[in-house]
């Protein structure tokens, strides 16, 4: 008999577990999200960072500080394997002020009691010599090279495709409401979409993680949303090569300025304490983003034109009680295993996060867990146009000429790699066609003109693909639709 | 080798492929949509032509006149194209890269002439905060869903701007049945052409001058937004915030001239106009390269931008037949008082030319004078929305020294 596993929320960490659950033959996986697609909660928006595991103090937050380190290191293995974008370009905490070395030589010392290699202190040459253009007035600061950016949701597709394809089941658009105890065992979830059995459940429904464990008596801990709301400006924008951190305060690692992977300037985020309720409170803010802005210059002074701007967006952490990650399996509920709290650095420590949960398996629960045979570590990444040779695109064209037709002008996106997405979505259980989905498969929609050209045609292609009216189509799920109805919709008074 | 290879198949890329083959030129015309035509076949309203053909006819039918020249005069031209690159590989030889269903394609030209058209602005590149949801569209895509796919977007609309896009898209979803609740505008006069103003009044749509929308709400899709009202300086009042409900937010703020590719091989662009720098042919800082229509400058008449085609077609001409424009006294035209946007830049005196402006704000009983070659003219009222096409003949710019400035300044004084 195998043990049915099921995992509350495909985002980062779930997804990261089911991957590594996957490896092992008398588990049977199941991967439960809520929204349409796999990545859209708190890993969506965030700063898209691989962390160098120096800043979490192994004293106050033991598990954050053991996996963050853990994590990075697993990447630079996941990231080949599942072929998820990403660079190497190190990380600048910078000095500003004389007394700020202080503080460095702090993140030195907690880096080297967390087993973060190749960190040292830099003078205001060297600083120079590896970013050219930060603040002049800087001074010095910490070189932490094995930092580096991933895109956070191409990341969650590649791992949950990975995991499909290694045998977990995707229950997509499927919202938790309940979970059955008996005999203080867990024995399955109930959704909207009927009972899921299960004799192991983890929850890692990250900003709702408390509300979860709250369902089978767990309740020593809350998720308190904090917000941290960015800036992306025009590809045409110069920023800088290394990602730049000012030196951190108590609350945060601070207002970061990087150029995100896809060549984009980005700044962000700063911290806003939300209330519990306001788990869904995504709006960004005029303050927030002045915050940002302003911290933002004091590293960076050359700030483009506010008409540089092609985005602004915000971001929720799951704020825990007390700081920690909360990684346990919980005693009074035999087979329940609390993943929550993933907060900053959550993306980094994702993979770390995964093999955590198979040892509390293993250990904690008893299981022995035998490998399979043939497990697949690999998948391929969809088709990129603009990363393509004119030799190679030729060839795509020839045996199919939508690979020829450029859907998304700012980052020549062709229909090709859309029909690719498409598939691959239809592949794990995307049922409602959004043009999110598209955008964070393929990049189209994310470049100057911010998807005013292109969103119709990609709503066409889904309209087709899927078999829906174009009016159907979503934005980001159901809910969203793009249209009303046909244009004659009001005069007839098909719509109250 | 073509003669010429124009970029955009939009009325100034048209115009400009068929003056050029009727010139005598070995012609291609590259377009990245399914059709030609450019944003004209969604233009479903009338008001085109009326200086071009001297009879009023829809984008359509303004597009269809020149698509069956194209036809008649076999013009060689592909759709579903799709401008990668421009090489210039000297300044008699330019390579453009596309990408086509047919596979990705290099063609050499002696000349191109780009008319790639422009962009809108988008709601984050006016600082609007809130919601990321559905039901934000700018009004060229609002316009494509319903006219060229017969979407209808929603049901209550705010518009941002007074331009002739958003004015039309006001009466469009009026006229389908949809409430338009307001029309925000930043400046404290409308932006679009009078005629489209009148739009306002005929469907009792109330228009905010003055007022910006700052904020969009909503959890799947707008709900509401709020607006402000702004000082002289374009300050916001505080406490002057009000929320409007509705579903559909369009932003209708302004185009901006399409000019990646040809600021990546160091066209010198104008600020101000948001387009390239060019000569009495419309020729861009880069030889051989000419440039019409919208990613000229914003036009506010088709039949302008058209016009801007078959000039440049005449200045390809031009480089053919001389391995380059010769060299020439050029003339700078320059920007007085209240000239915010203005081409071209150089003029050679051995021609007439019209020359294409904008004033900053509006003003009545006005004296546009040159200065340094004494004309003045007078004009009722100048408008930032309506474009001034001004002539200066030959023998008018031969009497300058160096530069000719445009002032517009009021009539008495």
């Amino acid at each position: 008999m195998k043990t049915r596993v099921a995992i509350i929320g495909a985002g980062i960490s779930g997804a990261s577990i089911a991957r590594v659950l996957s490896k092992y033959e008398n588990l049977e996986v199941h991967l439960i999200e809520k929204n349409a697609d796999v990545g859209w909660g708190v890993s969506k928006a965030n700063t898209a960072l691989i962390h160098g595991g120096y800043d979490d103090d192994p004293e106050k937050y033991p598990v954050r500080a053991k996996l963050c380190i853990k994590g990075n290191r697993l990447w630079h293995e996941w990231v080949k394997e599942l072929e998820i974008p990403h660079i190497w370009n190190g990380a600048l905490i910078v000095a500003l002020r004389d007394e700020d070395f202080k503080e460095l030589e702090e993140l030195l010392e907690r880096g080297r009691k967390n087993g973060v290699p190749e960190m040292r202190i830099v003078d205001k040459e060297e600083l120079f010599h590896l970013e050219p253009n930060l603040n002049p007035e800087a001074l010095g600061g910490l070189w932490v090279p094995i930092v580096g950016q991933i895109g956070p949701i191409p990341a969650v597709i590649a791992i949950v495709e990975n995991a499909v394809a290694n045998g977990v089941k995707l229950h997509l658009e499927t919202e938790v409401r309940g979970i059955k105890v008996e005999g203080g065992e867990v024995k399955g979830v109930e959704t909207n979409n009927g009972f899921i059995e299960a004799d192991i459940i983890i929850n890692a429904a990250g900003l709702y993680a408390d509300e979860i464990s709250r369902m089978v008596g767990v309740e020593d801990f809350e998720i308190h949303p904090r917000k941290g709301e960015y800036w992306i400006f025009d590809d045409d924008i110069p920023g800088p090569r290394r990602v730049l951190f000012p030196t951190p305060t108590p609350k945060s690692k601070g207002v970061v300025v990087t150029t995100e992977i896809s060549g984009h300037l980005m700044i962000g985020p700063n911290a806003q304490d939300l209330p519990k309720e306001e788990k869904e409170n995504l709006a960004t803010t005029r303050e927030g983003l002045e915050e940002v802005w302003k911290k933002a210059k004091e590293l960076w002074p050359n700030l483009p034109p506010r008409s540089k701007v092609i985005r602004t967006f915000a971001g929720l952490r799951p704020e825990p009680t007390g700081g920690d990650f909360i990684i346990r399996a919980e005693k009074e509920v035999w087979g329940f295993i609390n993943v929550a709290g993933i907060r900053s650095p959550g993306l980094t420590s994702a993979p770390a996060i995964a093999y955590e949960v198979r040892d509390i398996i293993k250990r904690d629960l008893g299981i022995k867990l035998v490998e399979k045979k043939k497990w697949n570590p690999y998948r391929k990444d969809i088709t990129h146009f603009f990363m393509l040779s004119k030799e190679k695109a030729n060839e795509l064209v020839k045996q199919n000429p939508s690979y020829g037709k450029i859907v998304c002008k700012c980052n020549h996106v062709s229909e090709g790699d859309i029909l690719e997405a498409i598939e691959r979505m239809k592949l794990i259980g995307v049922k409602t066609p959004s043009i999110d989905s598209i955008k964070v498969r393929t990049k189209a929609t994310s470049g100057t003109c911010q998807g005013s050209f292109c969103r119709v045609r990609i709503a066409r292609i889904l309209a087709r693909e899927y078999g829906v009216d174009l009016w159907n189509v979503t934005l980001k799920g159901k809910g969203s639709e793009i249209g009303i109805g046909d244009v004659k919709v009001l005069l007839r008074g098909d719509v109250e | 080798m073509y003669d010429t290879i124009i970029i955009g198949g939009g009325p100034a890329g048209l115009a400009a492929a068929v003056k050029a083959k009727k010139l005598g030129l070995k012609v291609l015309l590259l377009d990245e949509n399914e059709f030609l035509g450019g944003i004209l076949p969604q233009c479903i309203h009338p008001g085109f032509g009326l200086h071009y053909f001297k009879e009023e006819l829809t984008g359509p039918e303004f597009a269809h006149r020149f698509i069956r020249e194209i036809n008649e005069l076999n013009i060689e031209h592909y759709t579903n194209a799709y401008v990668l690159e421009i090489e210039n590989y000297s300044d008699l030889e330019k390579k453009v890269v596309f990408s086509s269903p047919e596979g990705v394609k290099e063609v050499w030209g002696k000349t191109i002439i780009y008319a790639a058209g422009a962009r809108e602005r988008h709601a984050f590149e006016i600082g609007i905060v809130g919601d990321r949801v559905a039901g934000i569209y700018t009004a060229g895509e609002a316009q494509t869903l319903m006219d060229i796919y017969g979407v209808m977007p929603g049901k209550e609309v705010v518009i941002v701007g007074s331009g002739d896009v958003g004015l039309i898209m006001a009466r469009r979803f009026a006229l389908e049945g949809a409430k338009v609740k307001a029309v925000i505008e930043l400046m404290p006069y409308p932006g679009g052409l009078a005629r489209n103003v009148m739009i306002l009044r005929d469907f009792e749509i109330p228009l905010y001058l003055s007022h910006k929308v700052v904020e969009v709400r909503g959890r799947k899709r707008v709900e509401k937004v709020k607006v402000v009202k702004v000082d002289e300086n374009l300050k916001e009042i505080p406490g002057s915030e009000f929320w409007i409900e509705c579903d559909t937010l369009l932003i209708s703020a302004g185009l901006i001239p399409n000019v990646k590719l040809l600021k990546k091989i160091g066209a010198q662009i104008d600020p101000l106009n948001g387009g390239p720098i060019v000569n009495e042919f419309l020729e861009t800082t880069i030889p051989g390269i000419f440039v019409a229509g919208n990613a000229l400058l914003i036009n506010d008449l088709v039949d302008y931008v058209a016009e801007q085609g078959e000039l440049a077609a005449l200045g390809a001409k031009e480089f053919i037949e001389n391995q380059g424009i010769l060299s020439r006294k050029w003339i700078e035209l320059k920007r007085g008082s209240n000239v915010r946007i203005l081409a071209p830049h150089y003029i050679s005196g051995e021609r007439d030319v019209y020359i294409y402006a904008r004033v900053s704000r509006p003003m009545e009983n006005v004296r546009v004078t040159f200065p340094e070659i004494e004309k003045e003219l007078r004009l009722p009222v100048v408008k930032p929305s309506e474009m001034l096409r001004i002539k200066l003949k030959a023998e008018e710019i031969q009497k300058a020294e160096e530069e000719i400035t445009m002032e517009v300044g009021k009539g008495e004084v």
